[in-house]
Order: structure tokens, then C-alpha cells, then sequence
């Protein structure tokens, strides 16, 4: 198989060097990427929860105003 | 209980009818190869096309032509209820994918009866390839037909209609256009038809034809569930 | 429970990981023609391979939810087919890379496994406007479906189409095939595989999971008759 390669000569190794180290980087990037994004959505989700625990806090109290002054 | 022959003769005749009688999607399909290929005659420069240019002018044409015709088909269906009459109807639901592809097939036949000759007439000095040519047009009408009455299915009930049957059926039958032009380009050679792999390109569109056939006839009933 | 073999999973993704990689440039014996270059290889197939069966998988998560009509199919169908789009992205990236230090262009034709991918990647890239352009909920996790078992049933046959296009007249080829690999490449390469794979799994349960954590979001806003922020997503199916 690699015989088939015939008219590619190998390059010095601190050239080839660069293009495997930029194939090995573009991948780590997409990996970061995608952890910044889910990190994004997670933080949107922490929001709502708080906001939600507010909600349901307030709505709480609401009712036991209701309570007591009924 | 109408048996499924029936039932797909009745939309079939049905939909030639209605094409005959409005004639919607024919003329605007020929009338647009023919531009194509005068814009091609003068976008490329040439008036003798032979080889891998013949073929791949050909049949990029008539992919576009069949392309609008795909984009028209469930129309009808789809604002005088015919989906509605499927659905209720005790047929086996998927005699609306085998009668509309058979449609379109008869429909793609049509114009390339007109668009093939003209293309012989402009481009063309020998006519030694078009037989077999005839040939891979049919296999090609029939995997073409397939893949495009399923797309078309999918597009006329939503937003983008128009633009969703180009983007999304022109990929799917990437392999459909290698192996018609595979098969037409030793056919167009300048020095007169050549059968290079002509079996295997042909043994490609069918296996096309028969897969793509079967899918969409299988997962039609999932698309008519209401 | 989406995310309850996550830690384990990641753990695992991370050890193997890092197993590859020390194999990868301390191990694998250096490739007598290409040289350095050939260790992209070890990055690029294993990406591309995943990928694909990632796109297959969405294909049959796709029959179990036309079958089933449980929903959950659905979304499980949309991030695999996500992951892989995105594992997609970074081979066709690599295999570029590749290409340019093997041959000098950043693009060549005459690959017919790299052509064949983007053409595989062209297509599942038009799943998102494809469900983007359907309004019904319902009506677009069936049809996204439809279109998923289709394309899953096109990806063979594009690769064999493509590979025939090939001109027997100039077989270039990266050597891409497995076949012929010494054996601690081969080693190497099925341990990168194990690796990608892996990852894969890892990060559609991390997505899934992020998914239901939204859902349960949602739910419980509904059960506190709080008001809704803007508009939801259009395309991405919930899971709950």
C-alpha cells in the first residue's frame, strides 16, 4: 500500500512536523469549542433554575400571606 | 376494497390527465434545457461537445429541468387535499409514492425525447452513442424519480419549498450523476461510442434504482401519518 | 437519567486518550515513505470512520423512532447525526491538512474516500435547513427521521460510486486502506479507533444530557406557570 506512494518524497521532519501538529490542533480546538458551547447552554440552564427557584419562592410566600390572611 | 393496482392506475391517469390538460411542468422543463444549453454553447464557448463535457453538460441540464418538475409534483396533492384522500382511502398509502414516481418517471422520458435531440442537434456530430444512451437515461429516470418523489413529498409540506427539494436532492443523487456520466461520457467520445465499464455503470444505476426505490417505498406510509 | 454514566464514560475517554496519543508518537515506528506526515493518519481515519457509523446509527435510531413513535428516538437520531457532522468537520480539516503536506494542494480530487466524505458531509449538512423549514413539531421529527434512514442507506452507495469514478488510469491513493499496515500501526490505529469512538459516545451522552437538563428546565416552568423566555429552539427536539 504505501509503496503506491511512490512520488511522494517524506519531508524533513521539522516541516512535517508543523502540518501534524496544526492536524493535532485543529482537533483539540473543535473538542474546546464544543466545551465552550455546552458551557454556554449550562450556564443559560443555571440561570433559569435560579430564576425558576425565585418563581417558586415568591409564588410560596404569596400563599402564606394568602393563608394568613385568610 | 379497491385492490393497490387499481388504486395506482387511478392516480397515475389521474396525474397525466392533469398534465396534459394544464400542461404545467412540461414545457417549462424543455423550454429550460433548451436555454441551457444555448447559455452553455456560450458560457463554454464551444458548438461540438464530445466526451466528459458532452456528458457532464447534458446531464447537469436535465438534472435542473428534472428538478423543477420534482418541485411541482405534490402541489396539486397538497392544496385539493389528495393527501387527505390517501389517508382515507383502505389503499395501501405507499401506491402514492409508486403512482407520483411513476409519473415523474413519464414525465422525465418526456423531456428528454425533446431535450436529447435538440442537445444531438447542437452539440452532437455523431449520433452512434445515443441508443445506449436511451438506455442510462431510463435507469437514471427511474433512481431520479425515486429519490425526487420522496424530497418532493417532504418539501410541499413545509416552509422553503422551493428551495428545500434542490438542496436537499441534489447530494442525494450525487451517485445517480456519477454513473450516468461514468457510463455517457465513452458514449460522446469524439472518435465514436466507446463502452469503457459501460456494465458496471449500469449495474451502479440499478442497484441505485432498486434501493432507493424500495426506502422510499417503505418509509412512505411514515410521511402521510398525520 | 441522561448523565449517569457520564463520569465513568469520560474518564474512560480521557485515559484512552491520552493512551493514543503517547502511542501514536512514541510507539508507532515511523512510516518509510511518508515519514512524520503519516501520523495524521492516525488523527484523520479513525475521525472518519466514526463518523460514518455515527451517521449510520442516526439512521437507526431513526427506524426505532418511526417505529416506536417515541420521541426520544427522535432526538437521539439529531445528536448523533449532530456529533457526527461535527466529527465530520474536523476530517475533512485533517484529511486537507493532509493533503497539503502529502501532495501540495490543500484539495485533491483523486481521493476518492475524502471526495466521498464530503459529499456525505454535503448531504447531512442539509439536515438542519431540512428540519429547520418544517413547522409542525411532530411532522419534522417524522420527516427528519425519514430523511435520516435515507441518507444512511445513500452512504454506502455514494462511497462505492465515487471509488468507481476513480480513473484506473492514475491510481492515486493515500493509502488509506488498513490493509498492509505493519502490525504496531496497526495496534496504534485500532487503539486511535477505540479513542474516536469512545469520544463519540462520550460526547452524545454529554449532549444528551445537556438536552434533558433544558427539558426538565422547561417542565418544571410549566408546572410553576412561570412565563416563558423567547421563542424555543425550532429544530433541536426536546428530550424530557
Amino acid at each position: 500500500m504505501l509503496s503506491l506512494l511512490a512520488a511522494t518524497p517524506a519531508l524533513p521532519l521539522d516541516e512535517a512536523g508543523k502540518y501534524v501538529a496544526a492536524a493535532f490542533i485543529v482537533f483539540m480546538v473543535l473538542l474546546v469549542v464544543y466545551v465552550a458551547i455546552m458551557a454556554a447552554k449550562l450556564q443559560r440552564i443555571e440561570r433559569e433554575l435560579r430564576e425558576l427557584a425565585g418563581f417558586a419562592e415568591q409564588r410560596k410566600q404569596e400563599e402564606q400571606r394568602e393563608e394568613v390572611s385568610a | 376494497m379497491t385492490s393497490s393496482r387499481a388504486a395506482f392506475a387511478a392516480i397515475l391517469a389521474k396525474d397525466l390527465r392533469s398534465e396534459l390538460r394544464t400542461l404545467q411542468s412540461l414545457p417549462a422543463m424543455a423550454l429550460f434545457s433548451v436555454t441551457t444549453f444555448v447559455i452553455f454553447r456560450f458560457g463554454l464557448d464551444r458548438t461540438q461537445l464530445s466526451g466528459s463535457l458532452a456528458a457532464g453538460v447534458l446531464w447537469a441540464t436535465l438534472l435542473f429541468a428534472a428538478v423543477l418538475g420534482i418541485n411541482r409534483l405534490f402541489v396539486a396533492e397538497r392544496e385539493e387535499g389528495g393527501f387527505d384522500a390517501i389517508r382515507l382511502a383502505p389503499i395501501d398509502r405507499s401506491v402514492l409514492f409508486s403512482a407520483k414516481a411513476a409519473a415523474l418517471v413519464i414525465y422525465l422520458l418526456a423531456l428528454e425525447l425533446i431535450a436529447v435531440p435538440i442537445f444531438a442537434l447542437f452539440f452532437l456530430h455523431d449520433l452512434g452513442g445515443l441508443l445506449p444512451l436511451a438506455l442510462i437515461l431510463l435507469l437514471a429516470d427511474l433512481g431520479l424519480a425515486a429519490t425526487g418523489t420522496l424530497i418532493s413529498s417532504m418539501a410541499v409540506n413545509s416552509r422553503a419549498r422551493d428551495l428545500l427539494v434542490p438542496l436537499v436532492l441534489l447530494p442525494l443523487v450525487v451517485p445517480l450523476m456519477i454513473a450516468a456520466t461514468g457510463a455517457t461520457e465513452p458514449l460522446l467520445a469524439l472518435g465514436g461510442p466507446g463502452y469503457h465499464r459501460f456494465g458496471t455503470w449500469l449495474m451502479v444505476l440499478g442497484l441505485y434504482d432498486l434501493i432507493f426505490g424500495l426506502v422510499g417505498y417503505a418509509v412512505f406510509d411514515f410521511l402521510l401519518e398525520d | 437519567m441522561y448523565g449517569k454514566g457520564l463520569r465513568p464514560l469520560s474518564i474512560a475517554t480521557v485515559a484512552m486518550l491520552a493512551l493514543s496519543l503517547s502511542l501514536v508518537f512514541f510507539y508507532a515506528p515511523l512510516d518509510g515513505d511518508q515519514g512524520f506526515i503519516q501520523k495524521i493518519f492516525y488523527l484523520h481515519v479513525p475521525l472518519a470512520i466514526v463518523a460514518l457509523v455515527g451517521f449510520v446509527v442516526g439512521g437507526v435510531f431513526a427506524i426505532a423512532h418511526l417505529r416506536t413513535n417515541n420521541r426520544k428516538w427522535d432526538a437521539y437520531s439529531y445528536v448523533a447525526i449532530h456529533m457526527s457532522v461535527i466529527f465530520g468537520v474536523a476530517v475533512l480539516v485533517t484529511g486537507s491538512i493532509w493533503a497539503k503536506a502529502s501532495w501540495g494542494h490543500w484539495w485533491v480530487w483523486d481521493e476518492p474516500t475524502l471526495v466521498s466524505f464530503l459529499i456525505v458531509f454535503l448531504m447531512y449538512a442539509t439536515y438542519y435547513p431540512f428540519r429547520y423549514a418544517i413547522e409542525d413539531p411532530e411532522r419534522q421529527a417524522r420527516y427528519a427521521s425519514v430523511f435520516a434512514i435515507t441518507a444512511g442507506a445513500f452512504v454506502p452507495l455514494n462511497f462505492m460510486a465515487v471509488r468507481m469514478a476513480q480513473s484506473l488510469v492514475h491510481p492515486r491513493t493515500f493509502g488509506t486502506a488498513n490493509g498492509g499496515l505493519p502490525g504496531e500501526m496497526m495496534l496504534v490505529f485500532l487503539c486511535c479507533l477505540a479513542t474516536m469512538a469512545l469520544l463519540w459516545v462520550t460526547l452524545v451522552k454529554f449532549e444528551l444530557t445537556a438536552k434533558s437538563a433544558s427539558g426538565q428546565v422547561k417542565r418544571l416552568r410549566r408546572a410553576l406557570d412561570a412565563p416563558t423566555p423567547g421563542a424555543a429552539s425550532r429544530i433541536a427536539p426536546e428530550v424530557s
